[in-house]
């Protein structure tokens, strides 16, 4: 897909597409909201569009220093507080619970 | 009746005049009147808050040297992380969340004495300008029952103002400290990128998301980042840049300081009062002996595109976590699903529209076809703004503008058109793109009693300049003293 006015053509379906990206299963409301919602602040942000880039370097974070640590072992957070705010863990096991996976 | 400042509280307790057990009860009974009304605590903490009081009159009275913040009761915007204390940044995603471990800034409060006496509310993840998205509902402005505090820091805000603490903490990631600062008149302060760890913060955005104190005074702004600045093992992004005592600025003056207005930004879709609030602010700080310069920031006006672009990117990133697997809300209607539809119904059902919205817009700007549109795009123009500031402190030693073009608006005006919400961010963002401190001061009020900021930006890590000026405006000034008739 080409960028230049890539909000005109907004529709459910793209909604749909970065709804299972995003892992959100909206609901029918929320898709038609988010239809218009996005498609109106996408076409206020298109006005960047006006800006001439060219050679310009992106900015993705402002500090310039280069913050490394070395790679000691250090003591992790316990088990079972890792478990503790899970919404099903099985603790003597030491898991996190999820549905089936493979099926 | 609480004495207004951290700065004499701590002194109180030192000279033995008062206990930290009874300035805590007095802050306890202050949030206990008027929290019902204001809903800016999510969480009270009166056994730990009154235990931890204790222990610093036990210090006082075993002559053992006070910190700086010995018993000053502070309150903590609901994102950061204490430990065994509910934390849910006004999330129902995260209703439940207990944290494992104390972020570095409340570590370093308390190591200074501080007393953490609860978690204010704030809109969901810092997401919004009014507080209005919290889950827990909308925080009430004590100037005006009727507006909103700003947002997202609206209930530590809201909770300096009505005098229930001396010091928040709030997070800033396009505003979210001054906006909400100015809209309840009181200070507050957004530090530069890198200057406090972020170690316990749960993420925003992560290339602007900062911590910073909101106030009374610049003094005690002062004395809190003194406290809580500095590089931390625990996050990366923490600069190793020397951390002066901010207090040391103070006292300084107007004199021989060059302040840049950028007249075509901040003349465009301003509040006439707050325009002519502006205008006055800056006839006084000249008077003061500051020169006023005018500037240009020719690419100011694409700010707000800018940080809704990269914002909601980062966003959609950060907030991949939330998955109801190792912590926060998993769906009832998760148990014959597959785990892909557990985690779509944990998130549907756990985040707000808000947040939703922020995560879709982000997924889409960073979506194949869409990421050097958009993204890339917004990136590229963050270095030319970057450029602007970097060019007009060349002539300046901060930048003036409004904190918002408006003043504090109704509960629910602009929940229906989330641009419109956006666009009251408009003075604020640009700070936390470029990466430098800002500064929220109260310097009047329009419409009778609804509050206005001034905001100065300044050279990465020069708070000191934002704090030496805020204070010799408070000097000058009576409006810092003004308190809500709550």
């Amino acid at each position: 897909m080409i960028a230049s006015q890539p909000m005109a053509s907004l529709t459910i379906a793209d909604v749909e597409r970065i709804a299972a990206l995003a892992h959100l299963e909206l609901t029918a409301e929320e898709k038609a909201l988010f239809t218009r919602q996005l498609a109106d602040i996408l076409a206020y942000a298109a006005q960047v569009h006006a800006v001439d880039t060219s050679g310009v370097p992106a900015t993705a974070q402002v500090l310039a220093e280069r913050i490394e640590r070395d790679d000691d072992p250090r003591d992790s957070l316990p088990r079972d507080e890792a478990l503790a705010n899970a919404p099903d863990a099985a603790p003597g096991a030491g898991l996190f619970r999820v549905p089936r996976v493979i099926g | 009746m609480l004495p207004s400042s951290a700065r004499t509280i701590r002194e109180q307790i030192a000279a033995g005049r008062v206990s930290a057990v009874d300035v805590c009860r007095a802050a306890l009974n202050r949030i206990a009147a008027l929290n019902p009304t204001l809903n800016a605590f999510n969480l009270v903490d009166a056994d730990r808050a009154l235990a931890k009081a204790a222990e610093i009159d036990r210090q006082t009275t075993a002559g053992v040297p006070l910190g700086p913040l010995a018993g000053v009761p502070v309150a903590l915007k609901d994102n950061l992380c204490v430990r065994g204390m509910r934390t849910t940044a006004s999330s129902l995603i995260l209703e439940r969340f207990v944290p494992p471990y104390d972020a570095t800034v409340v570590a370093r409060l308390e190591a200074a004495g501080a007393v953490v006496v609860g978690k204010t509310n704030c809109d969901e993840f810092a997401m919004g300008s009014s507080t209005e998205n919290s889950a827990f509902g909308p925080v009430r402005n004590p100037w005006a029952s009727d507006r909103t505090p700003g947002g997202s820091s609206g209930g530590s805000a809201a909770a300096v103002a009505a005098g229930c603490v001396p010091l928040a903490l709030g997070s800033d990631t396009g505003g979210s400290i001054r906006q909400p600062a100015a809209f309840c008149g009181v200070v507050g302060l957004k530090p530069t990128y890198g200057r406090v760890s972020r170690y316990g913060l749960l993420a925003f955005a992560s290339s602007l998301d900062q911590i910073g104190p909101i106030a009374r005074t610049a003094a005690d702004a002062a004395l809190a980042l003194t406290v809580i600045a500095g590089a931390d093992p625990a996050d990366a992004t923490s600069s190793r840049e020397a951390v002066p005592d901010f207090t040391a600025a103070l006292g300084g003056g107007m004199k021989g300081l060059r302040i840049g207005v950028p007249r075509s930004f901040v003349t465009v879709g301003v509040d006439a009062g707050v325009q002519r609030t502006f205008e006055s602010a800056l006839e006084t700080l000249r008077d003061a002996g500051a020169a006023l310069v005018d500037i240009e920031l020719p690419h100011a006006k694409y700010a707000i595109p800018v940080y809704y672009l990269v914002a909601t990117a980062e966003a959609s990133s950060n907030l991949a976590r939330y998955d109801g697997v190792r912590y926060g809300y998993r769906s009832s209607r998760a148990a014959d699903a597959s785990v892909r539809e557990m985690y779509a119904r944990s998130r549907d059902e756990g985040f707000g529209p808000e947040v939703k919205r922020r995560i879709m817009l982000g997924t889409y700007v960073l979506s194949a076809g869409y990421y050097d549109a958009f993204y890339l795009k917004a990136q590229q123009v963050r270095t030319l703004l970057r450029s602007d500031y970097q060019q007009a402190f060349e002539k300046v030693d901060a930048v003036a503008m409004p904190t918002s073009p408006i003043p504090p608006f109704r509960l629910g005006e602009k929940t229906e058109d989330p641009l419109q919400m956006y666009l009251a961010d408009t003075f604020t963002v640009s700070a936390p793109l470029a990466g430098l401190p800002a500064i929220s001061v109260p310097c009047g009020f329009v419409d009778g009693a609804l509050p206005v900021g001034l905001q100065l930006t300044g050279r990465m890590f020069d708070e000191s300049t934002l704090l030496r000026i805020a204070e010799a405006y408070e000097r000058l000034t009576a409006w810092h003293q003004r308190t809500p008739a709550i």
